[in-house]
């Protein structure tokens, strides 16, 4: 039922796409990746179809909003860009779409389908991934000595290297390295995080540097933290870190062992009309091609989702300069990656929150 | 003001302790920079008494020994640490001298009771001195901020370059990305458009409120009361996501049911909500303007005719407009300066400037956050000095001389 | 005595008693003054009162598991959770057709989150039996227990089904116990173990920072407020500007520039240092901690003092001081005892004001406070933006607004709150 619902509705959405609805309105984060969206989808789209596309940079509360809007019955978002995690809590708590994905969205220039071309990273029935990105180490490369900072445990080391690092303020990533540098195997680190032991033997670990962290909330701390020189490394977002060394030109290095990789993608909010929803699933449908998501990465160094874009990556608009070795999926900076649970956190993640915040506070 | 106490030169034996003290606390710093704290108190100290002794002395001509010391200093910081230096320098050269005969010649006790004794003289300045450190306190973050708009770079860092002065190191681009970036002037725009109106929503109704408030009988004041000042006591996540639901239903309601616009709806909604943050400043503003507010005065026009409406603006709102407008003001900027309500109630096209700092802040660091802050600092200032008059003109009218 | 005439009650011009006439009057100016406040207070209590009523609602409201889960509420009412085993059959078949439908109607999911903030888990247990719940065959495809235990190991564990019945009222006090760091037990309300422990904390600082917020506030604004009103008014408007610029200068803009200026390679520290002052080495930490969260939030809310006390001290006679000192008084004296009591109302206006917005802050906190220096408010923002737990931010919320409005009310007693001016 579903899916030929969904099947008669791309149908219609490939005959007539743009006489449906004359706006569609985007939610994104804003800032310099909001910019590689409008010029990589948006415009083309704008320039394909006539359609008007309104961006709202409130990607940051984008839960809550969607969560209110629903419960008031007025949902004004058609599509939505959220990382991973968010996309599950939106579908766990039924304020998203559920899609077919092979039935919704293009497939492969090769013929191979969307569910396969995506593989692994459709996490949730209703998330339609964009990009991957990690979270990794930036290193301030004057204040290191001679030898740099090669795996992520140098971050635990502060004999080594000394100074203050900055962290994310929440459980994930952060428990997970320091199991991994307390001698947990990496397939194990989820099954010892399960038990209270676990949680204690991590926040152990992060206690030995607590006085040495400086904790992030917005991702455009950490650059700025470094380009202070206020910390000798930080964990933020891989884009954000190109931007500050290729386009700031900082004296900055990246650490990407044991980089988490996360991702980014759209939904669609629960609740529409059909038409918007229609309107939606086709804006989709053109976004998320092969092509279209190549394309952003000309303007920011985030890996496109589909195995299908990757040889299509490109040089950077501007400067120029070869994207692929800045991409957290190139291999070169892929050795040793940590690929964070999604399904284990949604379970986890209020009863680890309390915990942690409650060692944060002592 | 005019002086209040004759002055007379004072003796040597107290102008050359304080100014080898001045001399002697300046130079601690140069000293403690350059490797000895207590070298630098020994040539500041004995400088700033020499050279006053010359000035006193031998040269006795004080406009030209104030060239000669601030060119003499200006060299001397420039000689020391380039051009930053050198204008510590100038700025030195002119406060010892100054210093020097504002003692010499007893002009700080000009303005002062003749009566105080030494001690409440001394306290006197002592006092001044602390007020001006809170001063600086208050208005250093605001300075921080000009410099930093100027920079070449992408954060909020003085570069090795900015600090040099070094032309290099500054740009307008910042500003420049807020005068063409569309973002940025539909924010502003959005921002004049929602703040005025919600302004003199909340002025209106709150005036006339507290006029009523200001009766004598009114049942169950201190309930109202608290009532309308609650916006301010609600902590405002919570006033946001309750505020959220409640104005998406009226939102819906009227796109619904009367057929409105949703960019139009959107603004109402945001609107409403600002102004009713602006309500307890205006009420607390003008209930206190109303506590001294003469009622023979509002008696006298009824006798002589004028009917409630007339006598309302012709007399009574003159008279409380200094509390009104210092209401608005406030409810102005607590709609011009607001995030949280707005980033819940507002959509899209409602985006205001403080939301796009927001967004600014957190997505990428970017000084044009800095460089419209130095913009409206600059408006504010103008805004400030139109409040200032409009508020000597009203003391004018309530015949109070400007003391 | 000599005027006997008058008997009978007093009459006004037209004839009618005094006191009725005078009643009339003073009842006439009732309704005067209700009509002139009437429009703003419905105004804020329909935009404001009702909206912010409906959100702490949320704090008592849990129907979301009655109206989801009806017959597994039912059949479940029988279940002894002492007992330490999985309930029988009968519950498993009323949740699998409780299941059918909610998944179907995509709600089984939304149970899940609610029920995963008591124990951490069950949201899996929802979304991986709903998946399998929707093509089920209700009447026929029995029996459930072990279904459901091949599902997931989970739907064996009492523990789950302890949670299920615990929450099953339609109103619950879980999320108040929850803000008090407490939690439902087996028996009853119990403390939640240390580790867990976070709420009390906070409310405790927030209390606590608050109080040193004012207090600092109360130092720093009594002389500059004492210098504004003392000073004539021409130069104490110029001066009124210094207050003012920084007041109107975007909060997030202050913030920002007290990050420049606290942090270890920032302005003061490089003064500092430039100076000789501090060694490079050991720069001063006053960011990320506490003392940034102190600094910042005085500087931001400095004004809010000053103002209310610049216009109680414009009120009082400078002859009094005089005329204390001329009776003998040393200055400390005609100080303490006569000025200072005069300026106290101000104090108490720019004390409350400064408090209560202190206490219901969070972006300073948020980006100069470190973890040591955040305000129970970021828990809030954190719950409403980020877990979506809204019950728990409503009682939050509601704790904090209780407590504010006790300090209001306290306050309204001892000084009324007609005496808070804002210049």
């Amino acid at each position: 039922m579903k899916t030929k619902m969904t099947a008669l509705a791309v149908t219609t959405a490939l005959v007539a796409p743009a006489a449906i609805a004359q706006e569609l309105t985007i939610v994104s984060w804003g800032g310099a990746y909001s910019k590689s969206q409008q010029l990589a989808y948006h415009e083309p789209y704008t320039a394909k179809t006539g359609i008007t596309i309104i961006n709202d940079d409130s990607s940051a509360e984008a839960v809550a909003k969607i969560r209110a809007m629903n419960e008031a019955g007025n949902v004004t978002w058609d599509v939505v860009d959220v990382v991973a995690s968010d996309a599950m809590r939106l579908c766990d708590e039924g304020l998203a779409e559920e899609l077919d994905h092979d039935a919704v969205l293009a497939a492969a220039p090769d013929g191979t389908s969307a569910s396969e071309d995506f593989g692994d990273l459709i996490v949730s029935d209703c998330f339609v991934p964009q990009i991957v990105y990690s979270t990794t180490f930036g290193y301030r490369t004057d204040m290191v000595g001679d030898t740099p900072p090669s795996s992520i445990c140098d971050v635990f080391d502060l004999e080594a290297y000394p100074g203050k690092r900055s962290l994310q303020k929440r459980p994930i990533d952060n428990m997970e390295w320091a199991l991994f540098c307390d001698g947990v195997a990496k397939e194990d680190i989820y099954d010892t995080l399960g038990t209270p032991e676990g949680v204690d033997k991590a926040l152990a670990k992060l206690d030995t540097i607590k006085d040495q962290v400086v904790w992030w909330t917005a991702g455009a701390e950490t650059p700025q933290l470094l380009a202070d020189g206020e910390v000798v490394m930080g964990s933020t977002f891989n884009g954000r870190l190109f931007s500050a060394i290729a386009e700031q030109n900082q004296p900055i290095g990246m650490l990407w062992d044991m980089q988490s990789f996360d991702l980014d993608g759209w939904i669609i909010p629960a609740g529409l009309s059909p038409e918007r929803k229609q309107a939606a699933l086709d804006y989709l449908f053109f976004a998320t091609d092969t092509q279209r998501l190549a394309d952003q990465a000309k303007y920011i160094s985030y890996g496109p989702a589909r195995k299908s874009s990757a040889p299509l990556v490109g040089k950077h608009a501007e400067l120029g300069i070869d994207m692929a070795p800045h991409m957290p999926t190139d291999p070169a900076n892929a050795g040793n990656v940590h690929i964070y649970d999604y399904e284990w956190w949604a379970d986890n993640r209020d009863d680890l929150d309390a915990k942690f915040q409650a060692w944060l506070a002592k | 003001m005019a002086a209040l106490t004759p002055i007379s030169r004072k003796p040597m034996s107290l102008v050359l302790p304080t100014v080898a003290a001045a001399g002697g606390f300046f130079g601690l710093f140069i000293g403690t920079a350059n490797g000895s704290g207590a070298m630098g108190v020994l040539i500041g100290a004995v400088t700033a008494v020499v050279l006053a002794l010359v000035y006193i002395n031998v040269l006795k001509n004080e406009p030209l020994s104030k060239w000669i010391n601030i060119a003499l200093f200006g060299v001397l910081g420039f000689l020391f640490g380039g051009i930053a230096a050198a204008i510590i320098g100038l700025l030195y050269g002119w406060f010892i001298h100054w210093f020097t005969y504002w003692l010499y010649e007893g002009r700080y006790r000009a303005r002062l009771l003749p009566y105080l004794t030494p001690g409440q003289v001394l306290w006197h300045y002592s006092f001044r001195v602390i007020c001006g450190a809170i001063f600086v306190f208050l208005i250093t973050p605001v300075l921080v901020v000009m410099p930093l708009s100027f920079n070449a770079q992408d954060f909020f860092t003085f570069t090795p370059e900015m600090l040099r002065l070094d032309p290099a190191g500054y740009s307008l681009k910042h500003y420049q990305d807020f005068f063409t970036n569309n973002e940025w002037q539909r924010s502003f725009k959005n921002s004049l458009i929602i703040a005025p109106i919600a302004t003199v929503i909340s002025v209106s109704l709150g005036t006339l409120a507290a006029i009523g408030l200001s009766q004598a009988h009114v049942p169950g004041r201190r309930a109202i009361m608290a009532i309308l000042i609650s916006p301010m006591i609600v902590p405002l996540i919570i006033s946001a996501t309750g505020m959220f639901f409640f104005y998406s239903q009226i939102g819906n309601w009227l796109e619904a049911t009367l057929g409105l616009n949703k960019t139009f709806v959107g603004y109402v909604k945001v609107v409403l909500a600002h102004a009713v943050l602006g309500i307890p400043f205006v009420i607390i503003t003008v209930t206190a303007t109303l506590v001294g507010f003469d009622r023979s005065l509002t008696r006298a026009a009824a006798n002589m005719g004028a009917n409630p409406v007339t006598t309302f603006f012709r007399v009574q709102m003159p008279l409380i407009l200094p509390g009104v407008i210092s209401g608005g003001l406030f409810a102005f900027i607590t709609s011009f300066d607001e995030v949280v309500v707005v980033l819940f109630v507002g959509s899209a096209g409602q985006k205001t400037l403080p939301w796009q700092m927001f967004t600014g802040l957190r997505e990428q660091i970017s000084p044009t956050i800095l460089a419209v802050a130095t913009i409206l600092v600059g408006i504010s200032i103008l805004l400030l000095a139109t409040v200032e008059l409009l508020r000597r003109r009203s003391e004018r009218l309530r015949g109070m001389s400007p003391s | 005595m000599s005027d006997s005439t008058q008997s009978g009650p007093m009459l006004a011009a037209d004839g009618t008693p005094l006191k009725k006439s005078l009643s009339r009057a003073l009842r006439m100016q009732k309704i005067r003054a209700l009509a002139l406040i009437t429009p703003l207070l419905a105004f804020v209590l329909l935009t404001f009162i009702i909206p912010i009523g409906q959100m702490l609602f949320r704090s008592v409201e849990n129907d979301i598991v009655a109206n989801t889960l009806p017959n597994t509420v039912i059949a479940l009412q029988d279940w002894d959770a002492a007992s330490g085993e999985a309930p029988d059959e009968a519950v498993y078949a009323a949740l699998a057709a409780d299941l059918y439908v909610a998944s179907n109607a995509k709600t089984h999911t939304r149970v899940g989150s609610r029920l995963n903030y008591e124990t951490p888990g069950i949201s899996s247990l929802f979304r991986k039996a709903g998946r399998k719940a929707k093509k089920w065959d209700v009447e026929n495809d029995g029996p459930y227990k072990e279904k459901f235990i091949k599902i997931a190991k989970g739907w064996g564990d009492p523990n789950v089904w302890r949670t299920i019945q615990t929450y099953s009222p339609k109103y619950t006090n879980g999320y108040f116990l929850n803000a008090a760091d407490m939690q439902k037990g087996s028996d009853g309300a119990e403390i939640r173990p240390e580790s867990e422990r976070i709420y009390i904390t906070l409310f405790k600082r927030t209390l606590i920072m608050s109080l040193a917020i004012t207090a600092a506030c109360i130092a720093l604004a009594y002389p500059v407020a004492w210098l504004l009103a003392n000073l004539p008014s021409a130069k104490a408007n110029l001066l009124m500007i210094l207050v003012l610029l920084p007041f109107w200068t975007s909060l997030l803009v202050r913030t920002s520039a007290w990050k420049v200026m606290l942090q270890q390679q920032g302005v003061i520290n490089d003064v500092l240092v430039w100076l000789g002052i501090v060694a490079d080495d050991a720069r001063l930490v006053m960011i990320n901690n506490q003392l940034g969260t102190i600094i910042a939030m005085t500087h931001i809310l400095l004004p809010f003092m000053i103002l209310p006390m610049y216009s109680v001290m414009q009120t009082i006679q400078p002859t009094y001081l005089r005329a204390a000192k001329s009776m003998g008084a040393t200055n400390w004296t005609a100080f303490w005892r006569v000025y200072f009591p005069l300026s106290v109302p101000g104090i108490g206006a720019g004390s409350i004001l400064v408090f209560i917005l202190a206490i219901g802050y969070y972006i300073t906190p948020e980006l100069v406070g470190g973890t040591k220096g955040v305000f129970i408010s970021n828990r809030i923002a954190f719950h409403i933006s980020t877990s979506l737990n809204w019950g728990l931010a409503a009682a939050l919320g509601t704790i904090l607004l209780a407590v504010v409005l006790i300090l209001y009310w306290a306050y309204d007693k001892i000084v009324g709150i007609d005496n808070v001016k804002l210049g």
